[in-house]
């Protein structure tokens, strides 16, 4: 039996010894284990009981997580404020696949997706349309306050409720993420405690132009790793109040600070909540300094891999929302590819392209005059997260282009900047 | 023959060659095309990482800072020892990161794995330590470079 370092009330040593069963009892030992490894003083209760779940994806091979949940379900173990999940992996009527393409993702990769959202369901999943990585949307209905803690994981959620909302969560790992929201309780350590939530560089940037948030969120991630970084001189870029626009920078930042190094909270001067109580007064003692200017950003930008096996050959697949577009950033790309074709005298896009949100964003753009003219050019809206897509072998031989550093990371997608992508899209391009 | 003492994360022995990241390691990044596969060993697929990239990692001894990247780390932990691809042992130069540690201990606690996992060696070890080294691993978290 274990024998717990962390200091347990006497309701929680009983759930760890068995008192309610011996599946709760292995969730208990997971949970004190992993705060026993990062010297959590105690378990602390989930304020936020609404859950989020990185695992969305019924890979066949996950057979370790699918016996797991039916252990939890057997048990009869939920988690009782239902949660919100990655999202699913693919979406057969706006991602049109070839037919080896569909069976590969009906039968060999995500053979077990319907088996797996029935257990879902039977763990408190929030609703059929409860997929998306950016579940902080108002529209999904998942958005902590400052100071709840949590019981996610995903990354970029994780990232931008610490950082943007002012939540505490740690980088939880999947797995740990459900069974934190089922037990209702959290080691409290890292992210959680004040002491984990100073930054330990403060990075200033000294740009000409307004950054890009892919490449400026990148560069800080691969420097700082999993330190918390303060970040001065980007208000002059993005303003000091956390509109819907500067939301969606900051979500964009975030994923690739999260992505490209392991970030889990950021704090922006004079414009993330935490910095705008604290100031530098979050900077530790002895930080660590980082000076972002155009040469550095650039010498970033160049140090991505082309995986192409062709990289002179154009590209075949865009996508677009990693993580999901937000409904402005929806409109905004919608808008400037419909104007970029226009000027380049073309009525369809010249290259496939698939722009990814959440589901009620997407219900509610498909509504609208906008979304036609868009279905008409070819472009095409999806709910499906685009490195599930792409991690099909056959994708390989493709030549899928991003304008997502996450996405980048994790896929043999190359990399275009926004601009270069609308002009990709619109044949202005000769990259394309 | 140099000698380092680390923190036991979970114990066990082991004498092997070692691999060499000196950059964080990215898990999801790192085991994805060799899980998706169904490979019967890790050939690494994390194209940002030139120490690792193309190199079969399953029983070795994987030596590393931390990792990063995407939260689904630790369950791909729990999947390739679910699947024994994984390295023999995982040998932290810092404290373990929290994605690592969940996959460890989700291996240990519901897969029985007897992954090795030490971490807090120290950056020296990491810059000692060489691909193709060969490595003894105590029960007591001493790792030695032989």
């Amino acid at each position: 039996m274990y024998t717990p370092k962390t200091t347990l009330t006497e309701e929680q040593l009983a759930i760890m010894n068995g008192s309610k069963g011996e599946v709760l009892a292995k969730v208990a030992e997971t949970v004190i284990r992993y705060g026993d490894m990062f010297g959590a003083k105690r378990l602390i209760p989930v304020t936020h009981g609404r859950g989020h779940l990185v695992t969305s994806f019924g890979l066949s091979l996950l057979k370790p997580v699918y016996r797991t949940m039916d252990e939890l379900i057997g048990a009869g173990l939920k988690v009782e404020e239902g949660f919100t999940m990655d999202p699913r992996p693919v979406d057969f009527v706006n991602v049109k696949c070839n037919p080896l393409d569909r069976l590969l993702f009906s039968t060999v990769l995500y053979g077990k997706q319907k088996d797996y959202e029935e257990q879902l369901k039977k763990l408190g999943l929030a609703g059929d349309d409860a997929f998306s990585c950016a579940c902080y949307f108002d529209e999904m209905g998942n958005v902590p306050k400052k100071g709840d803690i949590l019981s996610w994981a995903e990354s970029s959620a994780v990232n931008y409720a610490n950082s943007v909302l002012g939540a505490r969560c740690n980088r939880n790992s999947g797995m740990i993420d459900i069974f934190g929201s089922i037990l209702g309780y959290v080691p409290e350590f890292g992210l959680l405690t004040d002491e984990g939530r100073r930054a330990k560089w403060k990075v200033t940037v000294n740009t000409t132009k307004k950054p890009l948030p892919q490449i400026l969120g990148s560069a800080i991630g691969l420097k700082v790793t999993e330190d918390v970084p303060y970040v001065v001189g980007l208000d002059k870029w993005i303003g000091t109040e956390l509109t819907d626009e500067c939301k969606s920078y900051l979500k964009d930042f975030g994923a690739a600070t999260a992505s490209n190094g392991a970030v889990g909270l950021y704090h922006i001067d004079k414009i993330t909540p935490e910095a705008v109580e604290l100031g530098e007064s979050l900077l530790e003692e002895g930080y660590k300094e980082y000076v972002i200017d155009d040469a550095e950003l650039e010498r970033v930008r160049n140090s991505y891999p082309v995986m192409w096996k062709d990289p002179d050959k154009k590209g075949s697949l865009a996508f677009i929302g990693c993580p999901h577009l937000s409904a402005n950033q929806l409109r905004e790309w919608s808008e400037n590819i419909l104007n970029a074709l226009e000027k380049a005298g073309r009525k369809k896009v010249a290259v496939r392209t698939v722009l990814c949100t959440a589901p009620p964003v997407a219900e509610e753009f498909r509504k609208t005059a906008l979304y036609e003219k868009l279905y008409a050019t070819g472009a095409r809206v999806t709910s499906i997260c685009p490195l599930m897509y792409t991690s099909n072998p056959l994708t390989k031989s493709r030549r899928l282009m991003t304008c997502s550093n996450k996405l980048r990371t994790y896929s043999m997608a190359r990399y275009y900047t926004d601009g270069e992508m609308l002009d990709i899209i619109s044949g202005a391009g000769s990259k394309a | 023959m140099k000698e380092f003492k680390g923190r036991v994360i979970n114990a066990g022995y082991f004498k092997g060659e070692a691999v060499v990241s000196h950059q964080g390691v990215n898990t999801l990044a790192t085991f994805q095309k060799s899980a998706l596969a169904g490979a019967k060993s890790v050939t690494v697929s994390d194209q940002n990482n030139p120490d690792l990239f193309g190199k079969n990692i399953t029983g070795k001894a994987l030596c590393l800072p931390q990792t990063i990247g995407s939260t689904t780390g630790g369950m791909v932990i729990q999947v390739i020892c679910s699947m024994g691809i994984n390295p023999a042992c995982m040998l932290f130069s810092e404290h373990i990161d929290s994605l690592a540690g969940a996959g460890i201990i989700l291996s240990v606690v519901w897969e029985n794995s007897d992954i090795i996992a030490i971490d807090m060696l120290g950056d020296e070890f990491l810059s000692t330590v060489k691909t193709g080294d060969t490595v003894e691993v105590l029960e007591d978290g001493t790792v030695r470079i032989v």
